[in-house]
């Protein structure tokens, strides 16, 4: 069967519309936050406000005291272990005896009422002995050790080739600064104490890993820890760990009763791991023509607190730290660390948005220094099929990047500013004039993987139904894969309409009823929950072929099925007459390729099971003087292999668009000795309307031999790219004299005019 | 009711209406735009005393029964809701919009919308789906 067109209305292809987005726009889909029991108490969290602090002692009798407030839990009351984490458990569900980043869960209050709740938890003593703190990631391994084993949290060597003698020789430090995902849907759940266990009712990405540390921490089975995933307001990398899910576990099992939690948003700020920072040293070498001929890198990530996926984001940023360039030597060494600021994780990009932001810069500063237009030298450099990259493995698939940067470089440039202060930097604060400004132009041009890489085997799971229903076949998908906002619910619905031509299609809850989806990141939900549905709807398909043709008297190689029916040369049954005997009802497990772990030494091996590659142009209006920035275009090219949705697509690629904006000129969770201060949308700016400017998406649809239906995961790309071609475009305006020290971002308005005054 | 309410939390643990959102509760999202006597509010800044014997029209109060109001039905097609947790908020923004002016130009739609952040969309598609609805209703 060819995929080229949709077989059936709203199938592959098609810019179907969502199935929940009804209930979206009625106000009437339930978000965990919206999540109610008549019988159910509240819970709230006593927080460490000390980066590093032994903890002395824990008294809530004060809170008890309070009539309406049912419980008080310690570390003491964790019945199984009280670890957890993504890839090393050695986050407390509550803390023992010592507290390692501000905002760390002590104490687990429950009340009537969220008010009384909170005043619960403000009415907790607890007694702590502060520590010196790590804040500065610089000093991490020189330190005392927060963990056991010390403070590195992974160091990945990359070592290929010979460094050769270069012509020209570019270094840099880069900085970025850590960013917050800021999802607007805040942390909640609803947790209901069944028979056997619990019922969790909550915003994950990732259900089976919640359930499986989740029955560690609470001393269940598996199957006694049952979740279902409730409405989800965005994620973006910040719901893959644990958050209220362990807490309002405990509390409700305590009380018997139903226990609903929900962050407000400083909690949030708190309460989820954010981007990792970095700082990275770069050194590019090159021929007078602009060919590379080595990266050195060194980069250091802070990890914060406890490790949630520091080691998968190191590997990450040690793998794309050259780019999507054709590199014959290079040495790369990517480190993370503890430190006592709040912990780092996933956000959307992982690991290879900050190394973009590197090499990118370092292409610019080599472009100058060669006297050579930045995006010939791009072009020079540019992979493509066959080409190999840092890591030895070899670019199978499209790899298009030449042809992505060329198309935004080809775009005709916006007309200058005008007059209007809502189109100029500073916006209606009318601060600036059209006259007073420059324009500049960057690029840049990315790489990640999509997929999750280095001999993890990945998979996942779907269950499809066929019966009939009022004469008419419906099919009915079931997996645990979760719908974030991405439309992961159109596309498996899109799937089955395609797979079974049915035009009816309902789509279960995502719960733990059905097999491990795997996770809702790694721009893999598509491929790997898409390639599950596909494949349990394929066996569906034969086992009603086999039915068929037992009926008809033929073999099921002479039939096909169409238009609700099951057809022969000589005659037709209907799927609804077919389904009369019994539901047909199968289930697939789906599998990408094998990988293999990075050698430990050389970091060289195929780790990856495909990479993904997008283009950037940025043109800005800048007040040198005031260092304001408006962004005036933002031209975006990725080749998405084939767009099962192609407004979802463009979906993802706007909203990366913007997340990456936000990094570029506005986004940073500042810290001071470990604190948060800004923990709020007043003082932590995301992209408003006046923000974002006009985006432009070209997508290719090039196919991959290697995936369902040829596509590739689209969600991070867009965003990979954005800041260093947003930062290489300021630079370009204020010039290479205050362009040096534009080293950082996000670049604010005290950077630029810093910049512009000092050079 | 205890001293200090907002009508958010009047209306979404109190009232069972939980379609207005509250992702900030600061006035800083707009999630929570409510229409007051007729004027777009965010309902997390509005002490829940302060509506008393105020008409207030939430996003469960903007369809006509089964059929979605054409700015709903504008946000369905154009591909304007991803998690759709601005999208109560920014239903409500918009409808104010088209009810002030038929035929918002680019730059009246980015101003009428600055106070409703979303965080997936980069608000390329709810700009299309306020066009496709102010279209339709000329
Ligand atoms: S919740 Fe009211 S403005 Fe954000
Ligand atoms: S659709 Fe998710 S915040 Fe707007």
């Amino acid at each position: 069967m060819t995929m080229t067109q949709p077989l059936t209305a709203d199938g592959v292809g098609a810019s179907a519309r969502r199935p929940d987005a009804d209930a979206k726009v009625r106000g009437d889909f339930a978000y965990s936050s919206d999540l109610w029991h008549d019988a159910m108490a509240w819970g709230a969290t006593v927080r460490s406000p000390h980066p590093h602090a032994r903890v002395v002692s824990v008294d809530a009798s004060a809170a008890l005291a309070l009539p309406g407030v049912h419980a008080g839990l310690t570390a003491a009351d964790v019945p199984g272990v009280n670890r957890y984490g993504l890839e090393k458990r050695d986050q407390p569900v509550l803390a023992e005896d010592v507290v390692r980043y501000v905002g760390e869960p002590v104490a687990v209050v429950a009340a009537d009422t969220p008010e009384l709740a909170r005043r619960a938890a403000g009415l907790v003593e607890v007694a702590y002995e502060p520590l010196p703190a790590l804040t500065d990631p610089e000093r991490a391994l020189e330190s005392p050790a927060l963990h056991e084993g010390g403070n590195l949290v992974r160091h990945l060597r990359i070592r290929r080739g010979a460094l050769a003698r270069a012509d020209v020789v570019v270094t840099g430090e880069y900085e970025v600064g850590m960013q917050d995902q800021a999802f607007l849907g805040p942390e909640s759940c609803l947790a209901v104490p069944a028979e056997e266990g619990v019922e969790l009712y909550c915003s994950t990405q990732w259900l089976h890993i919640d359930q499986d540390q989740l029955a560690g921490c609470l001393a269940l089975p598996k199957e006694h820890v049952r979740l279902t995933l409730s409405g989800v307001g965005g994620a973006f990398g910040g719901r893959e760990d644990l958050s209220v899910q362990a807490h309002a576990c405990l509390l409700a099992l305590r009380l018997g009763r139903p226990v609903k939690m929900s962050y407000g948003r400083e909690e949030s700020f708190a309460g989820h791991v954010h981007r990792h920072p970095a700082r990275m040293r770069y050194e590019h070498g090159a021929t007078r023509d602009g060919r590379l001929l080595y990266v050195k890198a060194d980069i250091l990530l802070d990890g914060g607190a406890y490790a949630s996926t520091s080691a998968a984001v190191t590997g990450n940023a040690a793998c794309f730290a050259t780019g999507p360039y054709e590199v014959p030597a290079v040495e790369i060494d990517c480190r993370s660390v503890y430190t006592n600021n709040p912990p780092a994780g996933a956000m959307r990009g992982f690991g290879a948005v900050q190394v973009c932001f590197g090499h990118e810069s370092q292409m610019d500063k080599l472009a100058a220094a060669l006297g050579m237009d930045p995006v010939e030298l791009r072009l020079r450099n540019a992979v493509s099929t066959g080409s190999t990259m840092a890591t030895g493995q070899r670019v199978e698939g499209p790899a298009p990047v030449a042809e992505l940067l060329r198309r935004v470089a080809d775009r005709p440039l916006p007309p200058p500013a005008a007059d209007d202060p809502r189109l100029l930097p500073g916006g209606t604060s009318n601060s600036t004039r059209a006259d007073r400004l420059v324009r500049g132009v960057g690029y840049g041009l990315s790489v990640k993987n999509i997929c999750k890489s280095a001999g993890y085997d990945d998979y996942g799971t779907a269950r499809v139904r066929l019966f009939a229903h009022e004469g008419e076949a419906v099919a009915e998908v079931h997996t645990a894969a979760a719908e974030v906002g991405q439309g992961l619910v159109t596309v498996q619905a899109q799937i089955a309409r395609t797979e079974l031509e049915v035009a009816r299609v309902t789509i279960l809850p995502a719960d733990t009823e059905v097999g491990d989806a795997g996770t809702s990141s790694a721009s893999r939900q598509t491929w790997m929950s898409g390639g599950a549905v596909r494949a349990a709807c394929l066996a569906v398909r034969a086992r009603l072929l086999e039915r068929a043709a037992a009926l008809l008297g033929e073999p099921a190689g002479a039939l096909t099925i169409g238009g609700g029916a099951v057809t022969s040369s000589a005659r037709s049954i209907t799927l609804a007459e077919l389904l009369a005997e019994g539901d047909v009802d199968e289930t697939a497990v789906f599998r990408h390729r094998f990988t293999e772990a990075l050698d430990p030494e050389t970091g060289q091996g195929d780790a990856h099971v495909a990479y993904a590659f997008a283009a950037h142009r940025a043109v800005v209006d800048v007040d040198p003087e005031l260092g304001s920035v408006r962004v005036v275009e933002i031209a975006c090219a990725q080749d998405v292999g084939r767009a099962i949705n192609p407004v979802a697509v463009e979906g993802q690629m706007h909203g990366g668009i913007a997340q990456g904006l936000g990094l570029a000129v506005m986004e940073e969770i500042r810290l001071r000795d470990g604190r948060i201060l800004n923990p709020s949308f007043t003082d932590y700016l995301i992209p408003t309307t006046m923000d974002m400017p006009p985006t432009v998406l070209d997508i290719l649809e090039l196919p991959r031999p290697d995936s369902p239906y040829g596509l590739t995961g689209v969600g991070e790309p867009p965003l990979l790219s954005a800041p260093a071609a947003i930062a290489a475009a300021i630079r370009d305006a204020v010039g290479p004299a205050a362009a040096a020290a534009l080293d950082r971002i996000p670049m604010t308005p005290e950077a630029v005019a810093t910049a512009v005054l000092d050079a | 009711m205890e001293a200090g309410e907002s009508l958010l939390f009047l209306l979404r643990e109190r009232v069972g209406l939980p379609g207005s959102k509250n992702a900030c509760e600061q006035g800083e999202c707009g999630s929570c735009t409510v229409y007051l006597d007729g004027t777009p509010v965010c309902a997390c800044l509005v002490a829940a005393g302060q509506a008393q014997g105020c008409e207030v029209v939430t996003v469960e109060g903007l369809a006509d029964g089964d059929e979605l109001h054409p700015v709903q039905e504008a946000f369905v097609e154009a591909g304007a809701v991803q998690c759709g947790f601005c999208t109560p908020g920014l239903l409500v923004a918009v409808h104010d919009l088209l009810a002030r002016c038929d035929d918002p130009d680019e730059p009246q739609i980015r101003e009428a919308l600055a106070g409703n952040l979303c965080r997936c969309t980069g608000y390329e598609k709810i700009f299309d789906a306020v066009r496709l609805a102010a279209g339709r209703s000329r």
